[in-house]
């Protein structure tokens, strides 16, 4: 009987991994659970091993498995080959994600065997200023959307009087069309593990907390269970690796409050508070939690941190375009034929994801708009495909990359309604602190309402671009500051959509 | 369940129930979400009655609790159906219909967002983003994602939680 791969990963699972995982072993095989490889659309997608390595075949149903020729490899209408082969993952540089969905992602051997705690092994052997030090020249900037150096962060920290410190990780990816953090957490854990405790050490903290939201059960059970397996393996804990140095990890649930991804507002939640947003200053490197020094930095922001290590700072700084070093993993959603996760040095263009990777839009009708890093990023037309995805390109655009989501919309969508939804979800979603954000989302929601409406509409659309600029200007946070962004996008790009006969718009 | 339940409705069990959660986690302020998820599995709900006896675990205000209690969105203030069923409304899912299949499962179930079914079997609720978004629509039942979601779809997951 053959040795097979099924992916674990929740998205694997909502297109019936489980069920053929069960017909699989039901054969006899023996059925590992690795992460995602992040090609969805292949999905379920199984591997086989052979001499000549993993073959692949996908997307793969419960009722294809009888027919799959695991023991030969040999011919079938699903088999994809080497998967390494397949142009999707060929073409990537995959750096962060080099070892999901090969691996056990629980499994510490077979993390360590694939090249894990290589760094955390050197940072061990390192004072935290070196490693700062290597921090600092890899270029890596936050990867949770707000771009800022990571170096200068943990120097902060590292600079602080010593001291309880803590290190948090903002795994709360409520950004639609983001799924990079959840598949770590699901499909490489473990490196997750490895970058907070080498960040840790960098500053002096000895205790950490992954703040995951609430709709990751997935994530959240994967997560605790590989906490559980660094710490028997002596890699969390008291004297790592028998070393003086200790660090102790613990997962927190969120509780379906977007703005908790926001790090003030996560930190009040971590104290167990409501989620609201604190002013800065005092920035939380120097009082975050409990009033104490905090490293807070993203999912891939850590999850970058074992590479720079263990291939140097500079190795990773060889990647990428301008002051956007390394790499950044995108993830296409929405309306696109293959939809997935694609790793790409920062530089490549919209075109080559969404059309070379991406292949386009599902529905096969032609792409309208595209939305990139979240519901607070911009709305731009098919026109601007040719952007190159690096932070300053977008900013000086008026958009932002954000996290890397990339959400394609057809020519079926309706752009009035999409700046609707963005002050409708920053009215659901506000914290309620400040009152850009609090009440100029529900008055952003009434005005485009009137705007569609046909109702005196320059004189409204003014209106509305006068309340954008207070709530970008005035809010606390990113929050209500980020909202006019797909919002004053939509009516630049598709002014057409706010301009409709009233009765057609309001039907 | 109408109305809300009063401080006279006191249960010693939801309040037992909730002094034992808060003290596995060492009867810590900070672990209060933590503490409330547990409850909330544990009960189906946050019933009234455990508020102050978590606020004098915790060492907490009433007001501070109730605080929490009602700004997170995942917090249930009365029991809900059987099965939970979380309909994504995000950009990803929009793209992809999920507006039209908010309204056929609003038709189909007879409930709106946020409401229960008459038979008690299923709880139909909006989340923004379930990190499905290359499989879009998705919806999520009882913490088990389902991509690609359609009609015909949606009618399975159905007939299963009423089975």
């Amino acid at each position: 009987m053959s040795k097979v791969y099924v992916p674990r990963d929740s998205a694997a699972r909502s297109v019936g991994a489980d069920e053929v995982a069960e017909a699989l072993a039901k054969l006899g095989h023996e059925v590992i659970r690795n992460g995602s490889r992040g090609l969805f659309f292949l999905e379920p997608l199984v591997e086989v091993e052979t001499g000549e390595g993993r073959i692949a075949y996908g997307p793969v149903t419960a009722g294809d498995v009888a027919s799959l020729p695991l023991s030969t490899a040999g011919a079938h209408k699903l088999r994809l080959g080497k998967i390494e082969d397949h142009p999707y993952l060929k073409n990537q540089e995959r750096l962060t994600f080099a070892r999901c969905g090969i691996t056990d992602p629980v499994s510490v051997s077979d993390y360590a065997r694939h090249g894990g705690f290589e760094g955390l092994n050197k940072a061990l052997g390192l004072a935290g200023a070196a490693i700062v030090a290597e921090v600092t020249e890899s270029g890596l900037r936050g990867r949770g959307g707000a771009g800022f150096p990571t170096g200068i962060k943990w120097k902060t920290v590292h600079d602080a009087p010593a001291g309880q410190k803590y290190v948090c990780c903002n795994a709360d990816e409520g950004d639609s069309g983001t799924f990079a953090d959840r598949m770590v957490m699901e499909g490489d854990p473990l490196m997750l593990i490895e970058g907070m405790a080498i960040a840790a050490l960098a500053v002096g903290a000895t205790k950490g907390y992954v703040y995951i939201r609430s709709e990751y059960p997935d994530a959240i059970a994967t997560m605790k269970e590989a906490i559980a397996s660094a710490a028997a393996a002596k890699w969390l804990g008291d004297n790592i690796q028998g070393t003086d140095k200790s660090f102790h990890l613990e997962v927190r649930r969120g509780a379906g409050a977007y703005i908790c991804g926001e790090e003030t507002a996560m930190l009040e939640s971590l104290e167990g508070k409501r989620g609201t947003v604190r002013p800065k200053p005092p920035i939380p490197a120097l009082e975050g939690l409990f009033g104490k020094p905090t490293v807070i930095n993203n999912v891939l922001s850590f999850a970058a941190v074992p590479y720079i290590l263990s291939h140097g700072g500079a190795a990773y700084k060889n990647y990428g375009l301008g002051r956007s070093r390394g790499t950044l993993p995108f993830q296409l959603a929405g309306n696109i034929r293959q939809g997935g996760l694609v790793e790409k040095a920062f530089g490549v263009t919209l075109r080559e994801l969404v059309e070379g990777f991406g292949g386009g839009t599902f529905s096969g009708r032609a792409i309208r708009a595209i939305q990139v890093g979240g519901p607070l990023g911009a709305y731009l037309p098919a026109s601007q495909m040719d952007m190159a995805l690096d932070y300053e390109t977008f900013a000086a655009a008026g958009a932002m990359v954000g996290h890397g989501g990339i959400v394609v919309f057809d020519e079926t969508v309706d752009m009035a309604a999409q700046a609707r939804f963005a002050m409708e979800f920053c009215a659901i979603e506000s914290c309620g602190k400040c009152t850009p954000c609090r009440i100029g989302s529900t008055r952003g929601v009434e005005v485009i309402d009137k705007i569609v409406a046909g109702e005196d509409r320059d004189a409204n659309l003014d209106l509305l671009s006068d309340l954008c600029q207070t709530m970008t200007d005035g809010s606390l946070c990113a929050m209500g500051g980020l909202t006019p962004m797909p919002v004053m996008s939509a009516i630049k790009h598709f002014p057409e959509d706010f301009d409709k006969p009233a009765q057609i718009a309001a039907e | 369940m109408s109305g809300k339940t009063t401080l006279l409705d006191l249960s010693p069990r939801e309040a037992t129930a909730a002094r034992e959660i808060a003290l596995r986690y060492g009867n810590r302020p900070d672990a209060l979400l933590e503490i409330l998820h547990d409850l909330q599995e544990h009960l189906g709900f946050i019933p009234e009655a455990a508020l102050p006896a978590l606020a004098k675990s915790l060492n907490l205000s009433r007001a501070e609790v109730h605080g929490v209690v009602t700004f997170y969105h995942d917090y249930r203030r009365e029991p809900a159906g059987r099965h939970i069923i979380k309909v994504c409304r995000a950009e990803a899912c929009q793209s992809m219909g999920a507006n039209e299949l908010v309204s056929m499962i609003e038709r189909f179930l007879k409930v709106k967002l946020g409401q229960t079914t008459a038979d008690g079997a299923i709880t139909l609720e909006a989340a923004y983003c379930l990190g499905n978004c290359a499989l879009s629509p998705a919806v999520m039942v009882d913490g088990k994602l389902v991509g690609r979601v359609d009609a015909q779809k949606f009618e399975t997951i159905v007939a299963e939680c009423r089975s």
